[in-house]
């Protein structure tokens, strides 16, 4: 008996913020990562019927998602054609003799284990923001994520600027406890 | 005392100069009544630091959302597929 049911209808509004951060650290491009999560959500309603319900909608959701990634890297690959290895420290390049200062470690560079630890992060941050009531979510989102001013926020939602404050007052609040609850 | 300019201000308020200060939106006069604020009330101080690492946090994490208008067009595409799939039996 499947203990996880599906439900297209809610796929957007629950997963796609989720499924979207998961792409943008691994494909660097908005429009792509845009775009794979959308053929994602397509692949998904295609196979629904295979869905036997032994991980929840979002684990599988992801499963394609990591498909369609992987495809993706692929089919740019193949569009190259050959593998391009080029390192150009000849004698006629302009920048002759400064390779070494440019090979060398860049100590204030991310380690695998730093972007590893933010990918996680922002996924529990959205774990956390799919727990606020709707409104807060989309105000909280706009405000801290995408960083939008707040008149720009209150004319979108048609709200007054205090009303602003106060959700985002509370969602702040929830945020607070939640990721202390499951990250700190 | 008039209501504007007082010094000592309540735990909303402060509250209030807190979430703004978070998002550099406080002037310079409701960050010195938090501050003040700050130094007798012990609530308002573990708020205040738990905004401020919330803040810090989400800035670290780099997370990033989807735009309220291409989540829109993802939804009317998505919404269109998924009517004429249910149309088909």
């Amino acid at each position: 008996m499947p203990n996880h049911l599906i439900d297209p209808n809610k796929w957007i509004d629950l997963y796609s913020d989720y499924l979207f951060n998961y792409t943008i650290t691994r494909v660097k491009d908005r429009d792509i990562a845009q775009d794979l999560v959308q053929d994602t959500f397509f692949a998904g309603l295609k196979s629904m019927k295979n869905f036997k319900g032994e991980a929840s909608e979002r684990t599988w959701l992801i499963s394609i998602l990591k498909r369609k990634i992987i495809d993706h890297y692929r089919k740019i690959n193949s569009k190259k054609g050959k593998a391009e290895i080029r390192i150009n420290y000849n004698s006629d390049s302009e920048d002759e003799g400064d390779w070494l200062e440019e090979r060398v470690a860049d100590p204030f560079d991310k380690t695998a284990e730093d972007n590893l630890e933010n990918t996680e992060l922002g996924l529990a941050i959205h774990n956390c923001i799919r727990r606020l009531p709707k409104k807060q979510a989309q105000v909280f989102k706009m405000k801290t994520i995408l960083g939008y001013e707040t008149e720009a926020i209150c004319n979108e939602l048609d709200i007054t600027a205090s009303n602003l404050w106060v959700i985002i007052h509370r969602a702040r609040t929830t945020m607070i406890a939640c990721l202390e609850k499951n990250w700190f | 005392m008039s209501k504007k300019n007082k010094i000592f201000v309540t735990c909303e308020e402060a509250n209030h100069n807190c979430d703004k200060a978070q998002y550099n939106e406080a002037t310079f006069w409701e960050k010195v009544k938090l501050v003040i604020h700050i130094l007798y009330c012990r609530a308002c101080r573990k708020h205040s630091s738990d905004n401020a690492k919330l803040s810090k946090t989400i800035a670290k994490s780099k997370v990033d959302c989807l735009k309220l208008k291409d989540k829109q067009k993802m939804k009317e595409c998505f919404e269109k597929v998924l009517k004429q799939q249910q149309q088909q039996p």
